[in-house]
């Protein structure tokens, strides 16, 4: 056998020539709308599978969501935390963090929003800001912990900030048993226990009510901060650093961007982003959020969901737009599933398989440059 | 003050301490020995928790099926490895990322072990208890290792497997020059990814067994909660124990002492604020690992993915 001859197959013209843009464009659509269909059959195959039907299961997740009288609000007001939470998560992915703490970051935040809310008590519209500045503060600090951890022991965010969810739910338990924390005054909470005081209506972000629906002020200022994010990264020196930090931490430490510095500053900034979100879910979440008080278990998930919307809309603060809309939607519509004889908690699964669909594509098409780039230089030889 | 140490006495002297984190103890260990090597060869695999539930749901639909423990156990494994396949295939076939693709089956496992547990609702029970002679009647440990449900004795057979398996054979070997230096192993003819893929099914293995253990040997029952972050605990006594054998076996015994130290405080009836003490373990294995993760290094290629000309 010699020893010549590389096993690369001979590139067909086509493959070695450079990707021209419009064929790759439809080759990410067909593999985004590949692994879309392929998620949602597996899905409905679960759902007949387990003795139901999948068509009315479609009809009330869009009933849940969308058709029914005040639902579409109702949509864009869960979207709202899921979506600042995912923008927050996007800033210190950029930074190559692996930030997955988000739903005790969010939960530790609207404590700290409620501490500070009904500590400091200043005038309605004023106080509302001051909620949701402590609210990032909360959030923030909590994630400082894992950035201690990680740069000061070299301890892994990936798992101080996981094992942090649960010691920061019960500590925020803990305040809600203690009436000199977050517990109400028993007047406020009558026999219900593990409660705090409710925002007065002027502590409330307002929730304007636009063609039967309540469109809650909080989805305005999540878009704004997803714009206003995805130019920080894009545009700014600030923004620059960071992606070179996360795209080679080495490179980055040479030219005088110091892990230490940013990286500390872009976790601490997401979980300010959590913190931010569980704010805004106190203060203008309403009915499905535990209706302006603070309450055990009052993250929800929002914190993880948030996460998986950043997860695929692939550290674009722009695409998470309609991503968070879409989970929200999955969300709002899973509590008129139950009606159709399907537990409800198939939309967890919905969203399980979608998100791992949806990592798929990237994967791909990563791969496939690869191979391409390999066979033309093969060629050039 | 001295109430205080008596409290700590009498729960470092009570049985059901050591039982419990007997227990405990072992549950970690069948997690953190597969986790060990998917970490050896360069997978920082936080799937798991997914997959410690898995093999828990699959173990239990098993038995509601045949009422067989066996066949659970096979059961079990089945679906702990269906979670590592995810995991493998996706990760370093595919080459998406580690953490998003374990973040995502930990959080689909769940959603899953839910739809299908209120759809299925199976039925299972406690296994049979062992009682060795004469090493039972050690005081204070000798319950705790040696009359345990039989599911127990299992983790005597896993932890010198696992030890046989890296140290001992030619995969072993290969499966740690993957996690240290993947190039070199890769031009010493050593399929990198397929090692790693390899070890993870081998995590997905001994998760099986764990998520098993914990239905028949710990519960008696399945809910979707049962395995609640401990998952996670076990990939920290892999970083707690400087992965090696022996220390991830150390920092599963330690966490499983806090662990356990929370049921007897609350069992032997003191009144300590059960918020609190339920993020103890948790507390724990933070400061655990802050206190001996930046004195061990850990597998030079650890979470880096191998893409053949990429460095």
């Amino acid at each position: 056998m010699t020893a010549t001859a590389p096993t690369t197959p001979t590139p067909t013209p086509a493959a070695a020539r450079a990707p021209r843009q419009g064929g790759r464009a439809g080759e990410w659509f067909l593999l985004y709308g590949l692994s879309t269909l392929g998620a949602l059959v597996l899905s409905a195959l679960l759902v007949e599978a387990t003795g139901g039907d999948w068509r009315p299961v479609v009809n009330a997740l869009l009933d849940g969501s969308l058709r029914k009288p005040g639902r579409w609000g109702e949509t864009l007001g869960t979207a709202a935390p899921l979506l600042i939470v995912a923008v927050g998560t996007i800033i210190s992915g950029k930074a190559g963090l692996i930030n997955i703490g988000q739903e005790g970051q969010l939960f530790v935040g609207a404590a700290f929003a409620t501490y500070f809310g009904f500590l400091i008590g200043g005038p309605g519209p004023l106080n509302v800001v001051l909620i949701l500045i402590f609210g990032a503060i909360g959030g923030g600090l909590w994630a400082g912990v894992a950035a201690l951890l990680k740069f000061w022991r070299n301890v892994p965010e990936v798992l101080s900030t996981l094992l942090l969810v649960t010691v920061g739910g019960q500590l925020v338990a803990y305040g809600l048993s203690q009436p000199w924390l977050l517990l109400a005054p028993l007047a406020d909470r009558g026999n219900r226990n593990q409660v705090s005081t409710q925002l007065a209506e002027d502590n409330r972000l307002p929730r304007p009510e636009i063609f039967g629906n309540e469109v809650p002020l909080a989805a305005v200022i999540a878009v704004a901060l997803a714009i206003i994010v995805s130019l920080v990264l894009a545009r700014t020196v600030w923004g620059f650093r960071l992606r070179m930090l996360g795209r080679n931490p080495r490179a980055a430490q040479r030219s005088g961007v110091g892990q230490t510095r940013y990286g500390a500053a872009a976790l601490m900034l997401s979980g300010a982003f959590a913190g931010l979100a569980g704010a805004a879910m106190l203060a203008g979440g309403g009915f499905s959020f535990g209706n302006y008080q603070l309450v055990p278990g009052f993250a929800t998930n929002i914190g993880w969901t948030g996460l998986l919307v950043a997860l695929v809309a692939r550290e674009k603060a722009l695409v998470a737009i309609p991503v968070a809309f879409i989970f929200a939607g999955l969300r709002t519509g899973s509590s008129f599933v139950g009606a159709t004889g399907v537990e409800g908690r198939i939309t967890d699964v919905i969203q399980g398989f979608l998100v791992l669909a949806l990592l798929i594509p990237p994967a791909v098409m990563f791969l496939r440059d690869r191979r391409r780039a390999r066979a033309a230089a093969t060629e050039r030889v | 003050m001295g109430a205080f140490f008596d409290a700590i006495i009498d729960i470092i002297s009570s049985d059901s301490t050591y039982i419990n984190g007997a227990l405990f103890a072992a549950f970690l260990i069948f997690a953190a020995s597969g986790e060990w090597v998917a970490e050896r060869a360069g997978t920082l695999n936080i799937s798991v928790e997914g997959m410690l539930l898995a093999g828990a749901f699959a173990s239990a639909v098993g038995y509601d099926v045949t009422e067989s423990m066996p066949v659970a156990l096979l059961a079990g494994i089945v679906g702990s490895l269906v979670v590592a396949a995810v995991q493998a295939e996706m990760s370093h076939r595919l080459s998406a990322d580690q953490f998003v693709v374990g973040l995502t089956l930990n959080i689909l496992v769940f959603g899953l072990a839910g739809f299908l547990d209120n759809e299925l609702e199976p039925t299972t029970k406690h296994a049979g208890r062992w009682v060795i002679p004469v090493l039972s009647d050690i005081p204070l440990v000798g319950d705790a290792l040696f009359a345990q449900r039989w599911p127990f004795y299992l983790l005597f057979a896993v932890i010198p497997l696992t030890w046989w398996v890296v140290y001992r054979t030619r995969w072993g070997l290969e499966v740690r020059s993957v996690g240290e230096n993947p190039q070199s192993a890769d031009v010493s003819g050593i399929d990198v990814n397929r090692r790693r893929r390899q070890s993870i099914y081998y995590a997905g293995f001994t998760s099986g067994i764990g998520g098993w253990f914990l239905i028949f040997g710990v519960i008696g029952l399945f809910e979707d909660s049962v395995v609640g972050g401990r998952g996670f605990i076990a990939i920290a006594a892999v970083i707690f124990g400087g992965w090696t054998l022996r220390g991830t076996i150390a920092g599963c015994a330690v966490f499983a002492g806090a662990l356990s130290f929370r049921l007897s405080v609350q069992g032997l009836g003191y009144e300590v604020n059960s918020e609190l003490l339920q993020s103890l373990p948790f507390v724990v294995t933070l400061v655990g690992m802050a206190l001996f993760a930046h004195r061990v290094r850990a597998p030079a290629a650890l979470a880096r993915p191998f893409v053949r000309g990429l460095k």
